[in-house]
């Protein structure tokens, strides 16, 4: 007789999901699948509304990554109004750079430290009770006051440039619509210990040792889990360089090849398409040139470690070479090498935001340009967990007609699902009983992406974990939930 | 005494309003010595075992598993909350509650520029819950006892509000803190 697990609602992730495995009579995994439960609408309700809007109200999917939203959204609607994708002044690129890098370092510091830690300190096995921030807040206080100020200072960046931690008005059509002060910007520069940049660097340096410490006394576990093949897309800067903001769009498959050769993100319609399937709310995204069954690819720091050729800061430079050699050269296909990529992101994201401070543009006069009106708009940021597309079409009322969103998560949807299914046939097939610990690895396996499902419900949608055991004529006969 | 228990949910939202919660920074460490946190997306605790004190709920309902959640954070919570714009009056997702959910389901299945032409499918399986007409404020699906305004409230609201309530003190909410954008 078979069996269906369900593990919901997932949690220590950012927003709702569910997880159903089929095991048949023999205990093989029959299917797995990742959903999507929750759909809102985005696309739909969004049509009408003027076109300054957008950066501030499609942000509303997600409070968790609102910047990306409010950039990439920011970005296509610049098109709009005739003066991007390059043509901003000095002073509204940087402070949007400043504002985006903030944000990488507040939700790359929350990922670490309070979502993923306690399966690092206390093992996958640990009492689902301590196995969270409070657990790591009693057990090891420095580490996680360490993991709380990170993540305060990039929440404190984005609000000197965006104007709220949360839900921000920062960025409007053409510009920004504030500078740095030199004291806002002192506060961040030469702010008591630890709450500086220089300090905000070290401390980035000290989570990514304690990672490949941590690494090297639990290799098989930390390389082997979830370790597949895949093709790897994300924004690069025009040089190569690995860039967070601006730049083409470029495609490694797992041998590294360029299977996108750094092409103008506007024309994404030429690249990229989406399939539907009846069992998620999420689309599953693939590269138009390798086809639908090939042609899925990851996105994320470690999809981004994989495409671009070099980190243009030196300490993470350096991180970046010992990651790279570690797999020879090659793209890095093991799922929880992500936390070492983003650990290497965010320490360069602390030395970017450390430059950035020390560059008097940000005190620049000039916020906003004007230009010719156009009425079809694409913006793509490499949000935290990976990139992000918006394409907005306007008509001559200046009201939005047609808005079309990948979200990074969205991009991740094919590699989660894989990842869940490598869970199913290596740990929790042909087993008698699915202890809590096996449920955690499923979670931990999506975890290694950051799924930002609240994003990935943009389209109408929320997440559970659920592993329910079924027959094969699809009949539930067990079902554990958590 | 043992310390009074708290549980959050997010339900049709954004996470924004949790991680406003977490803007409280490092009084969080404070929070965790005063209160002892039960269901939540922060920990792995997935069901309630006991009764809680204080239930914060962000995000107001657009599908049967919110109501359901809902309903049964009412039964085990003394106190609930309704935190932010979307669980006080649906927020930005109720902007499709002036549009039919077949319009919405098509515009992002069967027309967006990306699924390719052709394709006729729309999410249908019996795992995803059924998308409710429109979305629903807390208050209309349960009593919902406070409401922090915000999108999303702001961390020093969510402090101010959670510590006078611990020690039963009335609410005091400068405009400031309640006023947003």
């Amino acid at each position: 007789m078979g069996r269906k697990i369900t593990i919901e609602p997932i949690t220590r992730i950012e927003g709702h999901g569910k997880v159903t495995i089929h095991l048949d009579d023999a205990g093989k995994v029959s299917q797995s699948r990742f959903h999507i439960v929750e759909f809102r609408g985005f696309e739909k309700f969004i049509q009408g509304r003027p076109y300054w809007e957008a950066p501030v109200l499609v942000q509303r999917l997600c409070g968790i990554c609102p910047v990306s939203h409010h950039l990439a959204s920011a970005k296509a609607v610049d098109i709009i109004v005739g003066v991007g994708p390059d043509g901003l002044t000095a002073t509204a690129e940087k402070m949007r750079r400043l504002m985006h890098y903030g944000q990488m370092f507040q939700s790359h510091a929350l990922h670490f430290f309070h979502l993923v830690s306690p399966d690092l300190l206390f093992g996958a096995d640990a009492d689902p009770a301590i196995r969270n921030i409070i657990g790591v807040a009693l057990k090891h206080k420095d580490l996680a006051v360490q993991g709380v100020l990170m993540r305060k200072f990039g929440q404190e960046l984005i609000e000197v440039t965006a104007g709220k931690k949360i839900h921000g008005t920062g960025a409007i059509p053409g510009g920004i619509n504030k500078n740095l002060s030199p004291e806002e910007r002192d506060r961040f520069l030469k702010g008591p210990d630890p709450y500086n940049a220089d300090h905000m660097v070290a401390w980035a340096q000290g989570a990514l040792d304690f990672f490949k410490d941590y690494h090297s006394k639990n290799k098989a576990w930390i390389d082997g889990f979830a370790d597949f093949p895949s093709n790897y897309l994300s924004l690069v800067r025009k040089d190569g360089a690995l860039d967070f903001y601006h730049g083409p769009l470029r495609a490694v498959d797992a041998q590294g090849r360029k299977v996108l050769p750094d092409v103008d993100y506007r024309d994404y319609l030429d690249h990229i398409g989406e399939e539907v399937r009846s069992w998620s709310y999420m689309k599953f995204p693939y590269l138009k040139k390798l086809g639908k069954a090939e042609g899925w690819y990851r996105v994320g720091p470690l999809a981004r470690l994989n495409t671009c050729d070099f980190v243009p800061t030196p300490l993470a430079q350096k991180e970046f070479e010992t990651f790279k050699a570690y797999t020879k050269g090659k793209p890095n296909g093991m799922s929880l090498h992500s936390h070492w990529a983003r650990l290497i992101e965010l320490l360069h994201a602390g030395e970017v935001i450390r430059d950035l401070l020390k560059d008097k543009d940000l005190q620049g006069p000039n916020l906003v340009k004007k230009g010719t009106k156009t009425h079809n708009g694409v913006g793509l940021v490499e949000a935290p967990r990976g990139t992000l597309f918006h394409h907005y079409q306007v008509d001559d009322n200046d009201q939005i007609t047609m808005a079309n969103l990948i979200v990074s998560t969205t991009n991740n949807n094919e590699p989660m699902n894989r990842a869940v299914h490598w869970v199913a046939d290596n740990v929790l097939a042909g087993q008698k009983e699915i202890t809590e610990g096996m449920m955690n690895r499923v979670e931990i396996a999506i975890r290694a992406y950051d799924p930002c499902l609240s994003c990935a419900t943009h389209a109408l949608g929320t997440m559970p974990l659920e592993v329910t055991l079924v027959d094969d004529r699809g009949k539930d006969i067990d079902c554990r939930r958590r | 005494m043992s310390k009074p228990i708290i549980a959050t949910a997010s339900l049709a939202g954004c996470f924004g309003c949790h991680m406003s919660l977490l803007d409280i920074d490092d009084r969080i460490l404070k929070l965790i010595e005063l209160v002892e946190f039960h269901k939540s997306p922060v920990d792995d605790i997935k069901t309630f075992s006991k009764m809680c004190d204080v239930g914060l709920i962000e995000g107001g309902c657009c599908n049967t598993e919110n109501v359901e959640n809902l309903r049964r954070f009412r039964k085990n919570c003394k106190v609930l909350i309704s935190v932010g714009e979307c669980a006080i009056m649906g927020g930005l997702p109720a902007l499709r509650n002036g549009i039919p959910v077949k319009d919405c389901l098509e515009e992002a299945y069967l027309k967006s520029p990306t699924v390719e032409e052709g394709q006729q499918l729309i999410p249908n399986d019996p795992e995803l819950p059924l998308i409710l007409d429109k979305v629903y404020p807390c208050h209309e699906v349960v009593k919902i006892d406070y409401f922090l305004p915000g999108c999303p409230p702001s961390a020093d609201l969510i402090w101010n509000a959670l510590t006078s309530l611990l020690e039963g003190k009335p609410l005091d909410l400068p405009y400031p803190q309640v006023k947003f954008d």
